[in-house]
Order: C-alpha cells, then structure tokens, then sequence
C-alpha cells in the first residue's frame, strides 16, 4: 500500500506544533499501524531526522499506552480496538491519514503524539481504590458477591487508562473513566463502603483538573476500546448524589 | 570470588517459613518512618512491594519508564493465578501446589522457596478480593476456579482473559493510595541506568528522566528491583516494546550474581510472525489446545503449495494432514506442556512442513470440534479469542484453520537471590521475573502472578526488614558523594558515545539481527555447534553496533532511539551469556533443550548428577569471561523423575 | 441543569395545555380566563418568580458549563470524523441561543405587553384580551413562520435535553432507559406540536 501521512509534529510542550506530510510506500495491508509508523520512522532515520514521537508499550490492546485521533477518531477507524490493534487493511490505498496527538487542556502534549496523561494518575489517588492494608483480609469467600453484580464490575473494570473517552468527548471530559472506577468499586461489597466518599472526591478532583463536562453526548462510549458503558455515568451521578445530599 | 549463601532457614520444609518470620529482625515503627527503599518497576511485584512497604510505615520511592505505574506489563497477563484454596474440593493443598510446582520447573527450584510461595498462595487471593479485584464469580456468589496445564486440580482463579489486568490495577490502586497519603514518591517516565554502590551496600540509582533527558540521582537504604523479565532479547516476543534487562543488568555488572540466564519460556500458541516489519507477538491462551488439533501438510509438496498460495488448507484431505503431536505423544496429544509442544512445531517447521507464506507456522484446527460440539459452543468457550485472531490477521478461524507458532513469553532465569529475595549485592533484592525466579527451568501456566504478588505483598516485606534491621541508625544521606558522582559520569559517558557514534543504521536493524542469532541458536533447541556460533556472532554484532549505529535527536531530550539504544547495548551483552550459560549446560530441562541431550524418542534428558544445581553468573569486568558458581539444589521433599507424557 | 430543566419541561406543559385553549375553544373568553387567573393568583404569582428563577439557573449553569468545556479542550481537531453519537445532543447550546432569541422576542410580543402594555379590555372587569393580540399576531406569515421555526430547533434542544437530564440525575438502566427515549420522542412531538399547531391554525382559520 502506498499511503499519505499527516502528522502532527511538535518540538516539545511550549512550542508550536504543525502538520507534517509524509509519503510512505510498500506497507503491507497486514501490519499493524504502529508498525507502519515504525517503517516511516525507520526511514527519518535514514534521513538522519528525528523519528516521529508516539507512546506504546504492549502493542496487544491492554496497557493504554498508545493513543492517537487517526482520521478523526480515537484509536482510529475500527471498533473496540485500541491504536495499536488497527491494521493497516482497514485503509485505501492511496489514502491520506491525518494523525493527531489527543487533544483536551487536561492532556498537554509532550512530543508529537505523545501526551501527558497524569492526570488520570491524580484521579486515582483521589480515592480510586478500598482503603484495605496488605494483610488485613478476610477469607476471600467470606463475603459472597452476586456473580451478577460481579460480571458488571467487571464489566467497568477492564477500563484501559487510555483516554480515548477524554479525547472523544466534545466537552473533554472525563466522566467515563472516572464512572468506569467507581462503578467497579461501588458495584463490589468491598468497594460498597467508601464508595460516596469517592465519588465526591473524584468528581471534585476531575474538574480541578480541568476535564469538561458531560453532556450525555456518548461519544465516549462510541469510541471507548473496551466498550465501557454509558450506565456508568448514571452510577456515578447516583453515587455522587448519594454523596452530596445524604 | 562470590559466595553463594541461599539462607535457608533450618527446620522441616512446611515450618521454615514461619520459623523465618518468628525469629527475624524487625523494624519498630518510628524508625521505619527514617528509612528509605527504592522500588523499580510498578508490575506485579513491583506496584505491590511498594504499596506493602508504604502502608507499613518505610518511605518508598518508585520507578517506572512508563507515563503511569498501571501500564506495566503485568497487565497483559490472561489466563490466572494459581492458589492452594481448594475451594473446589478436589484434593488441592499447599503440599501439592509446590509439589507441581517444583515437577514443572523440571527439578530446577529451591524447595524452600516454592514452599513458601504456595504458602502463601492463599493470602494473595484473599488480599486480591479485599482490594476490589471483581474475580469470576459462580452463581451462589462464591470465587470460581479453572484448570491449568501442569494440575490434576482445579485451583486456578480468574477475572475473565484480563487476571493480570485486574491484579495489576488491585496493586496499582493500593499504591496510588500510598500516593495521596505521601509515604511513596511516584516517579513515572524515569529509566534506571545504573547502580550505586556504597561500602558495598546498595544505596541508590541513576535514573534518566525520559522527557527531559536529565540524569537524576536517588538515595535510599535499600533497593528493589522488580524489572521483569528479559524476553525482548530476542526482538520478538510476548514482551511489551519497553520490557528490559537494563536494571537487572547495570546490577550484574556491578556485583549481582545473574542465575540461570539461559532458562525462557516459549509459549506455543502465538500468532506468528508475517513479515519482515513486525515488532510483537502476540499471544493466544493456552486454554485453545483443549479444544484445537494441530496439524502440518503430511507431504512436503502440500506445505509447498500452501505456501506459494496455491491451495488452501481447506483442500487438503484428512489423509493428507499429519497430526503430529497425537502421532508423538498418543497419552496427552494436543496437551502437551508447553515446552514440548514448541519443539514439537519447531521440528515440523525446520523439516520443510510448516505453512503460512514464511513457512513458520503450523495449523490449530477446530473444525473437528465445531463439528462435534457446534459452532455456538466453540464461540461461548473461545469467542473473544477468535475475533482477537481475526482482527489481526484477518481470517475466520471458524471457517479456516487458526496458524500458530512458538514465541518467547517469559524469562524464569534472572537476578540470583537468595530466600530473603537479596541479590548478592547487600541491600539489593529481586522480585518477581527480574529474579532467577520460583519456576525452575520452566513455568507452569497462571505461576507467574503468583510469584510475583507473593514476592511483593508477602514475602520481602518481611525479610527486607531483616536487613533494614541493621540500618536504622544509617541517617537518610545526600546523593552528594563520590560514589553518586562516579556512577552518574559513567551513565553519562555511556550515553554521551553511544550519541557519538552516527553511523548509519538504527537501533532496531541490530536489534532484529540479535534477535535472529538468539532464537536461531539460543531459542527452542540449542546444540554446542551453535552457541558457539551464537557467542561469536553476537561479539561481531556488538562491534558493529559500536561502530555504526544511529541516534538521530538529542542527548537531553526526549528521545526514543536512545532510550532503545541503551537497551540495546545490554541485551547484546546478556544474550552473549545466556549462550554462554546454556553451553555451559549440557543437559535439557524445562525450556531448555540441547539436541545432543535428548532420549531415544527425542524428549529432554536432564543430568542429575552434573547439572542439579543454578548456575549464577558473576560479572569479572569488561573483555573478560564470566566467572561461573554454582548453587546446589538440594531435594529433600520430593523425589527426583524424568518427566514423561507418552 | 438537569434539574432546572426537567423543572422547565414541565412548565412548558402547563404553558402548552393553557394555550391550546385558543384554538380548541370557541369561546376566547376561556383563554382569557385562563390567563387572567394565571397572571393574577398569589400562588401562580410565586410560581412565576420560581419560573423565572429556574430559567435563569438552566441559562447561568449552562453558559458556566459551556464555558468550562471550551476550555477544557483549547486546541481542536483538524480532522473530526463523527462517532456514533446523536447530533441533537452535539448541538445542544446552538439550538439554546436559537430558543433564547425567541424567548426574549416571545417575552417582549406577549408577557410584558400582558403586563405593562396595553392591551384591550374584554367585558369582564380586569380580564384582557389576550386572545385577541394572540390572533391578530399569528395573522402575519413572517411571525408564523419565525415562531414556528423556534419551535422547531426547541424540540431538537428537548430531544436531548429530556432523556440527557434523566441520565444526569442518574437514571440510566437496560429497563428505563429505553421508556424514557420513547417518552422524550413522545413528549417533543407533542410539545412541538401543540406549540406550532397554534399559529398554523390562527393563520389558515
């Protein structure tokens, strides 16, 4: 395949950034995107330019590492999928690809493609987690928990961290990553107990950060690579009423 | 020379870990406030020894080179974790947890530390749920189980394919909550790159900021490396892009003893390599075996043909097909461990029967199952896993039959430790992968998590304070001495010539070519011959790498080529002694096969009487051979026996 | 938000069932009736300031908000290719400034000429004919057209609005999510409808 790239490229956070064009010829339908970013980069090499700068690490879907809006949408045009799981036989020959790094105030760009992500890390100290020291637990069978109930914490907990739902959003707001956490601690009986407490503090520390609001567009569960559901919001609403008015 | 002490508590097997406990050195509360520990690494062992150490009190700083501690490696865990519950009352125990354990190492563990680890096995699960881990769940409410290669039992818990995610993120909440409460100082995008040494006590590190460039120095009492495992030594592997030795092996060469570096798993169900471009492999559960069959062509003009395109699977008849593994092994067929399986393809493969347009690849075909248990069935068991394939391969593997090949998954060898986790410098310890490990010369399915949230919620909190006992009147120190300076221009120097090469050819052409020499010679099936040939090939490539390599960008900045170069330069030098190591060897065990070590029927012949020991490499200086030393595994538990799955 | 919103959704209910008593009764007298007690009676009174009160909050809270999410993403996308989202709820404070026009036209055409202006006494003793400006309003083509125009991005705005407050109070769920979509469908159809029906029947009559 031969192919046009627009990427966005900036020095470092202060400086401006612009697009850049490339051409890249004989990418195989078969390899990943971010293998057809490692050809381009192997090639700027070459060049003795500096290679184009994007986060990744497992390169099977479960870190959240990479992330990048590629034609207009997070992780790229397929489903379910995160940037690096993208193949390149999802393009046209010939086609034009506009990547760009995400874009929100909460999400500063670094290098490139690359942003700071931080802020995800700071929600999560805000009460993402049970207050339990190593060691002071009971038998794991002590509490039995509805496999039900179980199965939808589950559901919220396979969250990645990638941001994809921040960069989607309109309003770049962080409600589904912040819902996906605790949906999955409030919907488990040892999570149950602080789960008030933690939805005020990290609905309080989310706007700190300086993420939006949610509008109840959905963007983000459109484009979410593990398909975390929008009645998370709700919980999270719930919960924080909970936490407000009781 | 270095002195091999592995500190085994006296006393019978089942009571040395709690005669441990009782009769260390301990730390009083008020002074765990003034002593400082580094932790490296926020995986499994790493996120959880932090968050362990913090809720007790000492001050933890923390290390990782990703943008976030959750994004460790850990995470890419699927299948589960193992304990000794019994909760499904089929006859488990922690006698028998160890017992597969140590018959699945190959007769390559420590029984005193296998025994501990099944120990508790138990704790972890109980420590896992309390933190929220939302495991699998039968209908009455109750943890549900599963089996693993290796078991008679089912003891085997999971969160659906993502255990590892769901433990890591358990082990990342209880460190983020160290965090906010200020006992751990978190410092993400920061690389180590060397060790400080002082009084011949381990005192703090180098670190590379990875955004900046910078070079920052970090004291503390102790430090813990918990790196993981050190598989992208053969470019392509399981391993995510970032996974390194680097850590482990700045240590080795200033004092640690690295054990057993020739010992890696390749796990056989990946989805192979299809072109020159490819970074990763990736992984397909072992759980696939239960229901696939795995076949070549039976004669080589079919895999030909296959090959060049010309007929597809689907066109050769049932006569035509050879299904190797149950023509070999008729008791266990397509469920052979692991390490057998590999060969077993590798062998077909190398014979000129391999499919796939590279000829490296063989066939896991469920259509005999399909046809006997239904389409609907196959999808509820393996749904996820199927449409996973297909999205990157781009074939049905309900209509076509999957392709498959060995890859290279997990490194048991590492870091020497002894059974307070202590590497052979003082005050330096290895947890999780980064260590010579638990797993012997191979690792049982769902082990892995174990170790590693063993070694870091339950084993060295306890027996660093052994150490740090001894430190309490040691006041915190500035990183202004002479030892930080040294360490730090050495770093520097490094980097400074690895920038001024500017030859012509990136970090990634010597890593591929290392890549090749190491899994052509020093992967599935090793001989003299070649690892010789591995060790003189490897030197050549290393010098060329010296002389021709390429880091556009600069020095102080971000930059990726030559945070992958500095990697680099020491996965050219550890691949050198993982040869040296397995032609030391001249026996097979678990995952390591040396071809003139085989029976009749060509199965791993070990060598009780030369090799029942872990060899642990020390470091003689630069040019110079390693010097090799021996630690005796002694069984007294459990008798010694030739594995056999005919 | 939500709240003020759901507050606003049932007043235009009642605003709604009050004006159709123009088109669905002979006798204008009833309307006016109807609006001489709503623009007279003490409680109704109170209401008007809570009204007030409530749209004052909707408009503050999402101008605060609107604000606050601009600056949540300072630079934006070159390339946008829509997720599979409802463009009602992406247009949300476009549809607003639109309504927000014809609120204050709507205001200044009837609620303050009610009150301040002069309008024509009917026979009974301090009841205006309201009915009358109302007819006399809707016999211009331009005027119908402008407001049933309004009405129209008014329901765009409702079509999110409903269904998105009841998520923000935390109602979302597999059994009363997709009853309350129906009920936002229904519930704009209806308020759209009735709202337009007026105009375009004063005009054709």
């Amino acid at each position: 395949m031969d192919l046009k790239l627009k990427i966005w490229r900036q020095k470092n956070a202060s400086e401006r950034g612009r697009f850049v064009n490339y051409k890249i010829s004989n990418i195989s339908p078969d390899s990943s995107f971010l293998e057809m970013l490692d050809v381009l980069n192997e090639e700027l090499i070459s060049f003795g330019e500096e290679p184009v700068v994007f986060d990744h690490d497992c390169r099977e879907g479960i870190c959240g590492t990479c992330g990048m809006y590629i034609n207009g949408r997070p992780h790229g045009p397929d489903e379910l999928i995160t940037a690096c799981q993208l193949h390149m036989r999802k393009f046209r020959d010939g086609e034009t690809i506009v990547i760009e790094p995400w874009r929100a105030r909460a999400f500063p760009v670094i290098k490139d493609l690359m942003v700071d992500r931080s802020a995800f890390d700071e929600l999560m100290q805000d009460s993402g987690y049970v207050s339990v020291n190593t060691g002071n637990a009971p038998d794991a069978n002590t509490i039995p928990v509805q496999k039900e109930q179980a199965d939808l914490s589950m559901d919220a907990a396979t969250c990645i961290g990638c941001g994809a739902c921040v960069a989607a959003c309109k309003n770049a707001s962080a409600m589904l990553f912040v819902s996906a956490k605790v949906s999955h601690l409030a919907l488990l009986p040892q999570g149950r107990v602080e789960a008030k407490k933690r939805a005020a503090l990290m609905v309080a520390k989310m706007d700190a950060l300086g993420f939006g609001n949610c509008t109840n567009t959905g963007a983000c569960e459109a484009e979410c690579p593990k398909g975390i559901k929008l009645t998370n919001i709700a919980r999270l609403n719930r919960e924080y009423y909970k936490a407000s008015i009781f | 020379m270095t002195k091999l002490d592995s500190k085994i508590p006296e006393g019978p097997l089942d009571k040395k870990w709690s005669n441990y406990k009782a009769n260390q050195n301990l730390v009083n509360p008020a002074n765990k406030r003034k002593l400082d520990i580094i932790v490296v690494g926020t995986g499994l062992a790493g996120a959880s020894a932090a968050a362990s150490l913090a809720e007790m009190g000492f001050k933890v700083k923390s290390f990782c080179y990703q943008d976030s501690p959750r994004r460790a490696h850990s995470i890419a865990a699927q299948g589960g974790i193992n304990a000794a519950k019994n909760y499904p009352n089929d006859g488990d125990s922690v006698y028998r947890l160890f017992y597969d354990t140590i018959k699945g190492g190959d007769y390559r563990s420590r029984e005193a530390n296998v025994y501990r680890l099944a120990e508790v096995s138990n704790q972890i699960i109980d420590q896992c749920v309390a933190q929220g881990v939302p495991f699998a769940r039968e209908y009455g409410g109750t943890l549900a189980n599963r089996s693993f290669g290796g078991a008679l039992v089912s003891r085997t818990f999971y969160a659906r394919g993502q255990t590892g995610q769901q433990l890591l993120l358990g082990a990342y909440q209880a460190q983020s909550r160290q965090i906010k409460q200020g006992n751990i100082e978190m410092y993400p995008r920061m690389e180590m790159m060397n060790l400080v040494i002082i009084d011949g006590k381990a005192r703090g590190i180098i670190a590379r900021d990875v955004i900046t460039g910078e070079l920052k120095r970090f004291s503390a009492h102790s430090v813990v490396l918990a790196t993981g495992g050190y598989g992208n030594v053969f470019f392509l592997s399981t391993m995510a892009m970032g996974s390194n030795v680097s850590a482990a092996w700045q240590s080795y060469k200033k004092g640690a003893a690295f054990g057993n570096p020739c010992f890696v798993q390749i796990h056989p169900t990946c989805i192979p390599v299809h072109g020159e471009y490819q970074s990763k492999l990736t992984l397909m559960s072992e759980s696939l075996r239960n229901d696939g069959r795995i076949w070549v062509p039976k004669h080589k003009e079919d895999a030909e043909r296959i090959r060049k395109g010309e007929i597809t699977a689907g066109d050769l008849p049932e006569e035509g097909r050879d299904y190797y593994l149950e023509r070999r092994y008729p008791a266990f067929g397509n469920l052979v461990p692991r390490d057998v399986a590999s060969r077993a393809a590798k062998e077909r493969c190398d014979a000129g029967f391999g499919v796939g347009n590279t000829g490296l690849a063989v066939y896991l075909d469920f259509k005999d199952s399909i046809e006997r248990l239904g389409k609907d069935t196959i999808e509820a068991k393996y749904g996820n896993l199927f449409q996973m394939y297909e999205k990157i391969t781009d074939e049905n593997p309900y209509e076509t039959p999957m392709m498959i090949y060995p890859a290279i998954h997990y490194a048991m060898g590492g870091l020497w430790v002894d059974y307070e986790l202590q590497t052979t410098i003082p005050g330096l310890f290895a947890t999780g992968e980064a260590n010579f490990s638990d797993h012997g010369a191979n690792r049982l399915g769902a082990s892995a998590l174990m170790q590693g949230l063993a070694d870091g919620y339950f084993v060295l909190p306890y027996t660093i304070q052994n150490y740090l006992a001894h430190e309490i009147n040691t006041p915190r120190f500035s990183t202004d001495t002479p030892e930080f300076d040294a360490a730090e221009k050495e770093t520097s120097e490094q980097l400074i010539s690895l920038m001024n090469i500017k030859g012509t050819k990136s970090v990634d052409t010597f890593h591929k070519k290392l890549g090749k020499i190491m899994w052509e010679y020093v992967g599935m099936a090793r001989n003299m011959e070649g690892l010789k040939t591995a060790i003189e090939e490897i030197r050549e490539l290393r010098k060329d790498f010296y002389a021709n390599l390429r880091i556009p960008g600069e020095l102080n900045d971000l930059n990726p080529e030559l945070q992958k170069a500095t990697r680099l330069a020491d996965f050219l030098e550890l691949g050198e002694l993982m040869a040296m190591d397995a032609l030391n060897r001249e026996e097979s065990c678990g995952g390591h096969f040396r071809e003139e070590y085989q029976t009749g029927e060509g199965e791993a012949l070990r060598d009780d009487k030369q090799y029942n020991y872990v060899a642990a490499w020390t470091f003689s200086g630069e040019g110079k051979a390693p010097e090799m030393i021996r630690e005796a595994l002694v069984f007294e538990e459990i008798e010694v026996k030739q594995r056999n799955y005919k | 938000m939500s709240l003020a919103g759901i507050f606003l959704i049932t007043f235009l209910l009642v605003h709604l069932g009050i004006n159709l008593l123009v088109i669905l009764n002979e006798d204008p007298m009833v309307f006016n009736r109807a609006a001489h007690f709503m623009g007279t009676n003490k409680v109704i009174k109170i209401f008007e300031i809570v009204l007030f009160g409530g749209f004052l909050l909707h408009i503050i809270y999402a101008l605060i908000l609107q604000v606050q999410n601009w600056l949540a993403r300072p630079k934006r996308y070159h390339k946008m290719t829509r997720s599979d989202t409802s463009a009602f709820s992406r247009w949300m404070i476009h549809t607003a400034l639109i309504v927000f026009a014809f609120l204050a036209i709507h205001l200044a055409d009837f609620y303050f000429k009610a009150k301040f202006g002069d309008v024509g006494e009917t026979s009974e003793e301090g009841v205006h004919d309201l009915a009358s400006l109302i007819i006399d309003k809707f016999q211009m083509p331009g005027f119908v057209i402008f407001y049933v125009a309004s009405f129209i991005f008014l329901g765009f705005h409702l079509i999110h609005g409903f269904q998105s407050a009841f998520k923000t109070l935390g109602l979302n769920n597999k059994t009363y999510t997709p009853v309350i979509q129906v009920l936002s469908i229904l519930y704009t159809i209806i308020v759209v409808g009735g709202f337009t029906a007026i105009p375009i029947v004063i005009y054709f009559q």
